[in-house]
């Protein structure tokens, strides 16, 4: 009783009056949170989610999923570290600390969050190059990301690899040619079927890459030989400069692999991509083959940190899908809603969030560059040591495995 | 023994039964006779006659059998035996899940290929000639020889890319071209280079059991031609080294570096050029990349003369390096005159058959090459 009246209580003045009268809002909360302990919080609630739509199914993933408190936390705690991680990085860019090549994952956070949830750790992954959120959750650290972006040694390539090679366990990048991973996705897929571990493989273009012939030459083969394989076409609207509409004679992306089934998801909603990505894997684990989900998101970024993002899609249109889609936003408002967390304690979230990146960001701007040994290192596996070639015949590095 | 047995040839198979019965007696009668025909190069007692392509295909069978990881994927390579019959009978051994028939999606299936050995498989991805392996040429590239490095060693990548390489006869312009050059220039990636039935069988063995992606250059001219193998090297862990060249003719006038089916016309020239008192030191390179460059050197020290002999372009070549090479060692002070490289001709190979003998390094070229020079 207690419980029902203080949650109503939070939720009607959470409303409207929270803009009115702000400083009522934090006196409410000031004595909500007082007479509030873990017993106030739901530990889980039931939300209903978009239907999505079918390609060459009869019945596809379902339309309500339970968020439960913990799981709720979690997520929130991921996405919002990205989102910070990716800000961060943005800001490192600018000031000249990362170089080359950056994409960023703003606004596409419900995506690879959804995705890792729906899978195990031993399930495989594979992406293109707006790969970090996935470095993130496939196990690789802030610390080692951030420093693998400022060329360091503590990066998780030893500043090798830079923004778009970063590997984990069970991910292989991080890949730099447009569609390339796609075969090699589809490749890794057939390991799994080969070893017969139950595993699956989760590979993820673009919507630029989607027109990739490579692409069609896997979902060809990966159907023939029914690799569980689920292919995720992270479409966010542009390739690069390019509009969907000006690339692809057929935006259906979840068509687009013709004789394999496929699902349209809402890639903003994290448990919408939670929910269709446990439905795909199903698919591939009870030897159906693949199964296509296309992701429909957004990034705020431009295409890298070199593209403002405006030249070819309004402010306007940004603006909209962050008042309006933002993922962390929804999860945040549904949780809130529901009594799953409260401001307080996501506010709490923040902090430590913003804590642990401003720590890494100051390891990877101060941890050393490789040493020079480095760079004749990992040209061979298991190979006794030999000298690789520098600029000149007289500059010789010594390689190890 | 299957398949793989019949795959040798009844005179081999006879061979061995009759070597078994052979030597508990001493070496007259029968003996005598099998070292009669034993053949072209002289011969130990208990060599057998084995072509490039049973040679390929005996290496297969072992490492197929020897790692449940190692598989075969390619054009044709299953229900049709191998579009040069290099696996015939395997797919009927293996089945299904070793031995895959693909669609013709080179950049697709090398993919595939290179994904598998990510995740741990150790994949034999064949190309019907490395010629179409251009389409497919990032994956190989981008994809499998950049990978450890990119990952500062996390992701290794152990494939091997095979198939015939460089002309054949009379098959035309976009089937003829020599990838040599273009796989050797990149880090990352080994190149071998097979000729005789021994360097096929033990470089593909290695090359299966390397743990980095390798290219393998075969020659389709070359599948067919035998070749002494010595009791050593049927055995099933046969291995030639990646990296190490082979001196195929001791000589003491001049050097002539080759590899692949080149080096059967060096012998050839040198065969020519001892009835003039010209000794040919022979040197069979077996690997593009690592190349084995002390070896060249330590001949060229010996001989004073370096030619190199090969089917590629000559445009940043596989003789280009090599002189580069010996310009930048000790060698170069040994020479008596500047090195020579005999090539294919720089231009696209054509059809017609005079014009095609033409436009590669025949032993009459290599004879000519040697005598100018020496200065004879």
């Amino acid at each position: 009783m207690r419980k029902m009246l203080l949650a109503a209580l939070s939720r009607v003045l959470q409303g409207p009056a929270a803009a009115a009268r702000p400083g009522a809002v934090s006196e409410v909360s000031r004595v909500v949170v007082a007479s509030r302990n873990y017993a106030d919080f739901a530990s889980e609630a039931t939300f209903d989610i978009k239907k999505c739509d079918l390609h060459r199914l009869e019945e596809g993933p379902p339309v309500t999923a339970v968020l439960t408190r913990e799981e709720g936390l979690h997520y929130y705690k991921t996405m919002q570290t990205i989102r910070r991680m990716e800000l961060k990085s943005d800001q490192l860019y600018k000031q000249k600390i990362i170089r080359g090549f950056c994409h960023l994952y703003d606004g596409q956070e419900a995506c690879c969050v959804g995705l890792e949830a729906a899978i195990k750790p031993t399930d495989h992954l594979i992406t293109a190059y707006r790969a970090h959120g996935y470095a993130y959750t496939r196990g690789t650290s802030v610390r080692e990301i951030l420093a693998e972006l400022t060329g360091r040694k503590g990066g998780c390539a030893k500043g090798k690899g830079g923004s778009m090679h970063m590997y984990a366990q069970n991910f292989y990048g991080g890949n730099g040619i447009v569609g390339a991973q796609v075969p090699l996705g589809a490749g890794i897929a057939l390991a799994c079927k080969y070893f017969g571990k139950d595993e699956i493989c989760l590979t993820l273009y673009g919507d630029g890459a989607a027109n990739q012939g490579q692409i069609f030459e896997t979902y060809n083969m990966a159907a023939l030989w029914k690799l569980p394989c689920i292919f995720i076409c992270e479409n966010n609207r542009y390739g690069m400069g390019t509009s969907v509409e000006r690339a692809a004679a057929s935006t259906d992306y979840y068509k687009r692999g013709d004789y394999i089934p496929g699902i349209r998801v809402d890639g903003m909603d994290i448990l919408c991509v939670r929910e269709a990505t446990k439905f795909a894997a199903e698919h591939c684990r009870s030897g159906k083959g693949p199964i296509l989900m296309e992701l429909q998101t957004y990034r705020y970024h431009g295409h890298s940190m070199s593209d403002p993002g405006i030249s070819y899609r309004t402010r306007e249109e940004i603006q909209e899908v962050r008042s309006k889609s933002d993922p962390i936003t929804l999860l945040k408002d549904r949780m809130l809603n529901n009594s799953l967390s409260s401001v307080e304690e996501l506010k709490e979230i923040d902090v430590e969030v913003r804590k642990e990146i401003e720590e890494a960001a100051q390891f990877a701007t101060t941890d050393p560059e490789p040493p020079l040994e480095e760079l004749g290192n990992h040209i061979y596996k298991n190979e006794p040591p030999f000298e690789v070639r520098g600029p000149s015949q007289w500059i010789k590095y010594k390689s190890v495995g | 023994m299957g398949p793989i047995g019949r795959g040798r040839g009844k005179m081999a198979a006879a061979a061995g039964a009759l070597r078994r019965l052979v030597r508990c007696r001493p070496q007259q009668g029968l003996g005598r006779l099998l070292q009669l025909r034993s053949g072209i190069h002289g011969s130990a007692p208990a060599a057998v006659q084995v072509n490039v392509r049973d040679a390929l295909n005996q290496a297969l069978d072992e490492e197929l059998e020897r790692d449940e990881r190692v598989f075969l994927l390619g054009e044709e390579v299953a229900q049709y035996d191998g579009a040069y019959k290099i696996s015939r009978g395997l797919w009927k051994k293996y089945g299904d899940k070793r031995i895959i028939d693909t669609p013709i999606s080179e950049m697709g299936f090398t993919g595939i290929a290179v994904g598998a050995a990510m995740a741990g498989l150790r994949p034999i991805c064949e190309f019907m000639t490395f010629n179409f392996s251009m389409q497919a040429i990032d994956q190989v590239i981008n994809s499998a020889s950049k990978t450890l490095y990119m990952s500062a060693g996390m992701v290794p990548v152990p494939v091997v890319f095979r198939g015939p390489n460089g002309a054949s006869a009379g098959v035309g312009a976009q089937h003829s071209q020599c990838f040599a050059a273009w796989y050797g220039h990149c880090p990352g990636l080994k190149v071998v280079s097979p000729w005789s039935s021994e360097d096929a069988k033990g470089l593909l063995k290695a090359s299966v059991r390397d743990d980095n992606p390798v290219v393998m250059l075969e020659n389709e001219l070359m599948y067919g031609v035998p070749f002494e193998m010595s009791e050593a090297a049927q055995s099933k862990d046969f291995l030639v080294p990646i990296g190490k060249a082979k001196i195929e003719r001791q000589g003491t006038h001049v050097t002539l570096v080759s590899h692949s089916r080149s080096v059967g016309h060096c012998l050839e020239a040198a065969a020519v050029l001892v009835k003039e008192g010209v000794e040919c030191e022979v040197i069979n390179l077996r690997t593009i990349r690592p190349m084995d460059v002390e070896s060249i050197e330590a001949s060229v020290v010996k001989t004073n003369h370096l030619i190199t002999v090969e089917g590629g372009w000559p445009q940043f070549g596989v003789g280009a390096e090599i002189c580069a090479r010996i310009m930048e060692g000790p060698a170069f002070n040994y020479l008596d005159a500047p090195a020579v490289r005999l090539t294919g001709a720089d231009v696209p190979m054509p059809y017609a058959k005079i014009l095609e003998e033409n436009c590669l390094p025949q032993v009459k070229d290599i004879i000519f090459a040697v005598k100018k020079i020496l200065n004879i």
